[in-house]
């Protein structure tokens, strides 16, 4: 089975997802996430779902999956570039993913999650 | 009612293929985008509810003219159990399987007409139709 | 031979006559001699109408819908649309088949059959120019409202990553998801991390509406952008209340205040510039 790649970005992961993903391939995905966090000790996550057509209860159910196993293993997880008709959707299917991050694009993730680097580091050096 | 395309439910791979085609239909049809990803969700959704609680089963894709008016139906059906409480199933957060439960009510609230019948034993009946 | 067939010779034999009077009455009654329409260009109508319809009824067509009519069906829409764009009105558009009605009924009263199986075939034909027309126009009032609905909501760009949407006039539930979607669709066209939607201009908003207003808002939040509401009035206040808005909407009084709180968060502000002369004096 093809899986999604994950990139390591400095203390993030980036994923791309750029195909329409059946449900194995979204749950392996999910598998991966949380052990490559695991294994690297990543701060952030950047998903860019900017290629995505269509996000359903289940690819939203496993962003939100995520993002809360991802908090866990103290990473943010940044869902970034969302289409507007998607967006759109998604609230009408009443999944609003409360708890997830979300940013224009990949850019803008990044400098969400390093700011919440420096936050975190300010709060080392007060101690 | 008869008429359209059947395609066959067996696997998440056809599920992936149906939203294929639903999107391929929807913008033939002149569908604006978000029409488009609306019912290529709902269709999402009813193609997973078919394969995982039904047990596999077929959509009918039926384009509709109707004078003036534009639209795609689409008709969910599966041989399996069928669901005991269809008031309930319908409602938010109802969930027997994997999903967040959104599946049924989420697909009536992408949809501009819904009809569902089950039977216990018998199977069930999803259909939907977006009007352009 | 069938009654089509008589049809069909008939009209080849009394072709030219035909198109003459044909012109005539067109000229006289249709319109076609308002000067809309070149009599070259009638003529080359007529001559191909006529044509497409020898080639059906040779053919056996008996009924409009034959698909050996296709291609008359498809002239004839074109020239009922364009009519309609043109400013013909509906009888003087539909004449163009009725006049030929008047015209090849004295000359079919050789034959009864053939007279009748023609007569039918026209009158189904007139009304398809009708409906054809009918659909022409609907498509151009369709067209216009979109236009009305985008032009007299734009989106503005205040700043980098700041855009403003000031609504003016009563919002229906229709209008509302247009112009929420082209809100949504500048977002990402403009990359803008805030959009500040001004309801100053709008008397009052019932509840589809302001629900379409919170839809967008939690749409923008997923896109990765914020939006802040301005210029509230006291009634519109009290509908989002009575639908339970705790959806941290941010909310300012005033489109200036609403754009301070913006530059503030991506990381601008407005200072006042001191005139160099003056701060020495």
């Amino acid at each position: 089975m093809n899986r999604i790649p994950i990139l390591r970005l400095g203390k993030a992961l980036l994923v791309t997802i750029q195909v329409d993903m059946h449900d194995e391939l979204a749950l392996a995905l999910e598998q991966d996430l949380t052990q490559k966090i695991w294994a690297t000790g990543a701060r952030g996550v950047l998903i860019d779902i900017s290629a995505l057509e269509v996000v359903d209860s289940f690819i939203g159910r496993m962003l939100h999956a995520i993002a809360s196993v991802s908090r866990v293993l103290d990473a943010e997880t940044v869902v970034v570039g969302m289409r507007p008709a998607v967006a759109i959707t998604l609230v009408e299917l009443g999944l609003e993913l409360p708890g997830i991050r979300t940013a224009l694009d990949v850019e803008r993730g990044m400098t969400l999650l390093s700011r919440r680097d420096e936050e975190a580091e300010g709060d080392v050096e007060r101690r | 009612m008869s008429g359209g395309d059947l395609r066959e439910i067996r696997s998440s791979d056809d599920v992936v293929r149906v939203r294929q085609e639903v999107r391929a239909r929807a913008q033939a049809l002149g569908f604006s985008l978000v029409d488009q990803t609306k019912i290529v969700t709902a269709a999402s959704e009813l193609a997973r509810n078919t394969l995982d609680y039904g047990g596999g089963g077929t959509v009918r894709l039926i384009e509709l003219r109707n004078g003036a008016r534009t639209g795609l139906r689409l008709e969910f059906e599966d041989q399996g159990p069928g669901i005991p409480d269809t008031e309930q199933a319908l409602r938010d957060g109802f969930t027997s399987g994997r999903g967040l439960g959104l599946g049924l009510g989420g697909a009536r609230r992408l949809s501009n007409e819904f009809e569902l019948v089950s039977q216990l034993g018998q199977g069930t009946r999803v259909s939907i139709t977006r009007w352009k | 031979m069938s009654d089509t067939e008589v049809a069909a010779r008939l009209l080849a034999e009394g072709e030219v006559e035909i198109i003459a009077e044909w012109l005539r009455l067109q000229e006289t009654e249709g319109g076609g001699g308002s000067g809309r329409i070149s009599s070259a260009e009638l003529r080359v109508q007529c001559d191909r109408f006529l044509a497409l319809l020898r080639r059906g009824l040779n053919q056996g067509a008996e009924t409009a819908q034959d698909a050996a009519f296709a291609e008359l069906r498809d002239m004839l829409r074109d020239l009922s649309r364009s009519r309609a764009i043109q400013g013909f009105t509906p009888t003087e558009t539909a004449s163009f088949i009725f006049s030929l009605k008047e015209v090849t009924f004295r000359l079919l009263q050789k034959d009864v059959g053939a007279a009748w199986a023609l007569n039918r075939l026209l009158d189904a034909f007139g009304l398809y120019t009708f409906e054809s027309y009918q659909r022409a126009r609907e498509e151009v009032i369709a067209r216009q409202q979109r236009e009305i609905t985008e032009l007299s909501t734009p989106v503005v760009k205040l700043w980098d990553s700041v855009l403003a949407l000031p609504l003016i006039g009563t919002l229906d539930s229709e209008r509302t998801q247009v112009v929420m979607e082209n809100l949504l669709q500048n977002i990402v066209d403009l990359n803008a991390e805030i959009a500040i939607i001004d309801i100053t201009g709008v008397p009052t908003v019932d509840t589809l509406v302001a629900q379409h207003l919170l839809k967008t808002i939690a749409a923008a939040r997923l896109m990765g952008a914020d939006c802040i509401i301005s210029g509230i009035r006291p009634q519109i206040a009290q509908t989002m209340v009575h639908l339970g808005v705790d959806l941290n909407v941010v909310t300012k009084a005033s489109l200036a205040d609403a754009f301070a709180l913006a530059l503030r968060r991506v990381g601008q502000s407005v200072t006042r510039v001191v005139p160099a002369a003056r701060a020495g004096a």
